[in-house]
């Protein structure tokens, strides 16, 4: 039987790479046949020509003398919210069903300065606007742990994918909890970035004051390296702050002796099920056992994070909807009879329902004379809770938490426990309205309240670690001496 | 055409809208070049100008210096910080949707501007000057069922610049809108074209009945102007429209007029019914503007001398007259042209004696205004583009008031420099043009035409003055047309004293 390459960390597979053992044609053959005989609908589009193309000038690149660039001749897949020139980009939508980038997003330009190999863009919520996977207009994505149940979203693809080894790993992103969730129901390892770490450039918008470009890997040691390639400031998002990256990868630690860990009372809410909370508890067990102070916090504003959001991410998904008329590119609708028709039945065949209700609540919340009343007063509670995390900071490294109140749920089933969406905004919104860092990694199993499980041991939990504004380094430590710790991060759906 | 009569107790309130297209490289949230005479369409975009998916808007630092200029030279406050919001509506010729301007926080506000009306100074309050993007094309071609858009315009820099309604008549309109051109241009922000549309005018007017205090509860916009002179007649035609309207007890309606050249009146234009909600709100991809007092103390510092500045000066320095001054000012590169050729005047005035400064300066500054500036309009070029260098505009200049060429040669010699450049002695060499002045030479003529013309001498010694003319004539021929005219009549007079 021929060698099995998923599941690697990237570390390995440059080894492979860099000691000839395989070659980056042959992963990437590798990648695409796994990907065709996957059921999950994790894809998109997959990209099995430029693929090879790619991984033909990695390997001249390989086979050149002198030092690889670390992702060279490596795999991996995009969520379908990054333009890459050239490639078919749908945001997982109708609208932009036709589309095809004319430009390359920065990482994905970064990526290809890499010379890793993109093998294809990954299903999600229609323009990220969910955190189940389902409403995309291209199908639900399965997850590889139960494909009766959702992956979580809205980077469903990307998780799932990575989590079958579909590929190595893959690009995600965030607005509000859209890498942790799947991260976390999928089992791997999720970075959402301090907001301006990584350039915005390219992907498409949903909450350009949320949005925060990331990925999903096997392990937070891949993400750290992950992270180092595709941080900095770009003069083309002038959001990006100009701090220089730091080394993540190599200045990663597992000593984390004399760090304080704070863990919010707040987000051990009612409702959650025991065994995830089992299962986060051990994991800062764990931390203090290698060293780490724990201390109870509070952050008593978290409880109005969902209902700012509700606000301003509606209001910004609006405005940031509204270049998709039907005038340039995308769904132009064949029954309009003049202008105005143009815009209303191209939007309305070419949206889903999520983005429709976005859409009409940013609409309303921004129109004369409710502006002040929402959109301003929730820029000010804003303000509150990104003091109360600096506050909170000031006494604490990082701080852990669930990142979600239950393991994955049945496909179909996310609105019949409104809890479930409450509580998991909950526990993920405050954190990207203060734009902070943070890590889903894996922390063992939990059967589902359903009690229908596939395997005796349930399905996979994240543990949340957040981290001040630029402390990327700070949760990388922490997660990376978890995982130095524990194996969950190493199971993977049916490997055992 | 209609028309009405005039009056003088009803009292215009106006005030103006005005765009101005920034003279950027690139355009105000793009790399895209920024060319308002490209014609071919859709050159000039990018994946930013047309809005594709994921792109984000980079502010255009020289933009906002332009208009930190301009605010500053219409003594504008310009706070600390400024910032961007998004202005929503959906339009074909609006790529993303959504305008990116600025709503409530404008690069500067509450400035002013003087303007001479009559002899007196009328101050126009600036409210505020902000920054936006501009919008691309629409086009509809004729007899086809379908409409194009071309997005080179789309994005370019644009400062909106609104002033209080503190004009009141179509002149003092003009006057201002013609000072406030000057200035941009002085600033080098804009080219300010009316018929290229880098500037666009839009007055707001309206007409306070007698004893009325406040602003009249209605007001009439004038789109489509484009030039100073159709905004005076606009203005004034719609003063004694809404006058007669008010006089017979009626309100004029609020309403968007255009001025129709042909027809020399406003011509209403399709009012929109429901008032636009754009929904503003702080644009969230671009950070907030902070203006140091560095920054803004080095841009003062580096304010040219605007127009008030120099009329003063061109008039105690110089000495020139109200209408002179004006031309000058009105040509900003004629203006610049000419000051350099002062600087080459005064080289000369330092190393020779017996030159008059004030004198070679109004020289220069006819020559400038007449036969430079047509023969530029007539080549439809600027000062620069022609081949004529201050240093040999200052030399003829100064050629021609020592006499040594007369002045219908100094027209043969300037079109020679014009035309082809060179050095105005050389050309003076070439074509033998050079005066003679040299009175025993002239003298030398004059005896010889008076020993051949006895019959000529004896009739103007007897009285015929036409004679002399006669006399002027032959000796400017014996000297083959160069001789000095002034020394030649001056020389002959004596040689042939009247009886008296």
């Amino acid at each position: 039987m021929a060698e099995e390459h998923a599941y690697k960390s990237l570390t390995e597979l440059r080894k492979d790479l860099d000691a000839k053992k395989i070659s980056s044609v042959e992963l990437a053959e590798y990648f695409l046949a796994r990907i065709k005989k996957s059921d999950l609908n994790a894809f998109i589009t997959v990209c099995e020509e430029e693929a090879l193309a790619q991984a033909k000038i990695a390997d001249n690149y390989i086979a050149s003398p002198g030092e690889n660039p670390f992702l060279c001749g490596i795999p991996y897949a995009a969520k379908d919210l990054f333009c890459a020139a050239g490639t078919r980009t749908t945001a997982a939508s109708k609208i932009l069903d036709n589309y095809v980038a004319p430009y390359d997003s920065t990482v994905i330009g970064k990526l290809k300065d890499q010379k890793a190999v993109l093998l294809g863009k990954t299903n999600l919520d229609q323009f990220a606007h969910g955190s189940s996977g389902e409403t995309s207009a291209y199908g639900a994505t399965k997850n590889p742990w139960d494909k009766t149940r959702m992956p979580g979203g809205s980077s469903s693809g990307s998780a799932a994918a990575v989590a079958a080894g579909l590929a190595p790993w893959a690009t995600a992103t965030e607005t509000g909890g859209s890498i942790r969730v799947p991260a976390s129901f999928c089992g791997i390892s999720g970075w959402k970035p301090t907001y301006g770490r990584v350039s915005r450039y390219g992907v498409i918008a949903m909450g350009s004051s949320l949005d925060s470009i990331g990925a999903v890997a096997y392990s937070v040691e891949d993400l750290a390296h992950i992270a180092e390639l595709t941080s900095g400031r770009d003069e083309k998002d002038s959001t990006t702050g100009r701090d220089e990256v730091p080394g993540y990868a190599k200045n990663l630690s597992a000593d984390i002796k004399g760090m304080t860990i704070g863990i919010p009372k707040e987000y051990f809410v009612d409702g959650m099920e025991a065994g995830v909370r089992q299962r986060v508890m051990d994991a800062i067990k764990e931390l203090e056992k290698l060293g780490a102070k724990v201390k109870e916090v509070h952050l008593p504003n978290t409880k109005y994070g969902s209902l700012v959001y509700a606000i301003v991410c509606p209001s910004e998904v609006s405005s940031n909807l509204a270049r998709y008329d039907g005038i340039r590119y995308g769904h132009v609708t064949k029954q309009a009879g003049n202008l105005l028709e143009v815009y209303e039945k191209s939007r309305a065949e070419g949206f889903g329902d999520e983005a429709k209700r976005r859409v009409l609540t940013g609409t309303y919340v921004l129109s004369a004379g409710y502006y002040d009343a929402y959109y301003k007063k929730a820029q000010k509670v804003r303000r509150l809770i990104v003091n109360e995390f600096a506050d909170t900071f000031k006494n604490v490294d990082v701080l852990a938490c669930p990142v979600a109140p239950s393991v994955a749920q049945k496909l179909g089933r996310a609105a019949d426990d409104p809890l479930f969406g409450y509580i998991t905004d909950q526990l993920n919104i405050p954190g990207s309205l203060a734009g902070l860092p943070a890590l889903s990694v894996p922390c063992g199993f939990a059967r589902p309240r359903d009690g229908e499980t596939p395997s005796m041991d349930g399905l996979p939990v994240g543990l949340q670690i957040i981290g001040p504004q630029w402390g990327e380094q700070e949760i990388f430590n922490v997660g990376y001496a978890y995982q130095q710790a524990t194996d969950w991060h190493k199971k993977h759906p049916g490997s055992d | 055409m209609k028309h009405f009569s005039s009056s003088t107790e009803y009292q215009p309130v106006i005030g103006f809208e005005i765009h101005i297209e920034l003279a950027t490289k690139s355009k105000m949230f793009s790399p895209a070049p920024n060319d308002p005479d490209e014609k071919t369409p859709n050159r000039n975009i990018d994946e930013i100008v047309t809005a594709q998916p994921g792109t984000l808007p980079v502010a255009n630092k020289e933009a906002i210096r332009l208009a930190a200029m301009v605010g500053l030279a219409l003594d504008c406050t310009i706070d600390e910080w400024s910032k961007f919001d998004r202005k929503h509506y959906f339009y074909p010729d609006l790529p993303k949707g959504y305008q990116i301007s600025q709503y409530d926080q404008p690069i500067s506000k509450d400035g002013h501007l003087d303007v001479i009306i009559g002899g007196r100074v009328k101050r126009i309050g600036i409210t505020r000057a902000h920054l936006e993007e501009d919008a691309g094309k629409n086009i509809h071609p004729e007899g086809l069922p379908y409409s194009l858009v071309d997005y080179n315009r789309a994005g370019c820099a644009l400062l909106e610049i609104v002033t209080e309604p503190d004009i009141e008549s179509g002149e003092e309109a003009r006057v201002f809108l013609q000072e406030l051109r000057n200035i941009v241009r002085y600033l080098g922000a804009s080219d300010c074209d009316m018929e290229k549309g880098t500037m666009r005018v839009e007055p707001n007017i309206s007409v306070r009945k007698p004893g009325e205090t406040g602003l009249p509860k209605y007001k009439v916009e004038v789109k489509n102007i484009n030039s100073f002179k159709f905004a005076e007649a606009a203005i004034n035609y719609e003063i004694a429209r809404q006058t007669e309207l008010l006089k017979e007890g009626k309100t004029p309606r609020q309403v968007t007029m255009g001025w129709n050249e042909g027809l020399g009146q406003t011509v209403e234009q399709r009012s929109k019914e429901e008032a636009n909600d754009y929904r503003y709100f702080p644009e969230p991809d671009l950070p907030v503007l902070q203006f140091t007092k560095e920054y803004l103390d080095d841009l003062r510092s580096h304010l040219p001398e605007l127009p008030a500045a120099k009329r003063g000066r061109f008039k105690s320095e110089y000495g020139m007259d109200d209408a002179t001054v004006e031309n000058l000012i009105n040509w900003k590169e004629l203006n610049f042209y000419f000051e350099d050729v002062v600087s080459e005047i005064d080289e000369w005035f330092n190393q020779e004696k017996g030159l008059d400064r004030a004198q070679l300066i109004k020289q220069a500054a006819n020559w400038c205004l007449q036969d430079f500036s047509a023969m530029l309009n007539a080549k439809l070029i600027n000062p620069r583009e022609a081949m004529v260098t201050p240093e040999n505009f200052a030399e003829l200049t100064k050629l021609i008031s020592q006499g040594k060429i007369s002045g219908s040669a100094a027209k043969t010699v300037f079109k020679t420099m014009f035309e082809h450049g060179g050095e105005p002695l050389a050309i003076i060499d070439d074509l033998g043009l050079h005066q003679v002045s040299d009175e025993n030479a002239i003298e030398q003529a004059i005896d010889k035409v008076i020993a051949a013309n006895e019959k000529a001498v004896a009739d103007f010694k007897a009285g015929q003055e036409k004679s002399f003319g006669f006399l002027v004539g032959q000796t400017m021929k014996e000297l083959k047309g160069k001789g000095n005219p002034q020394i030649i009549n001056q020389l002959l007079r004596k040689k042939l004293p009247r009886a008296v």
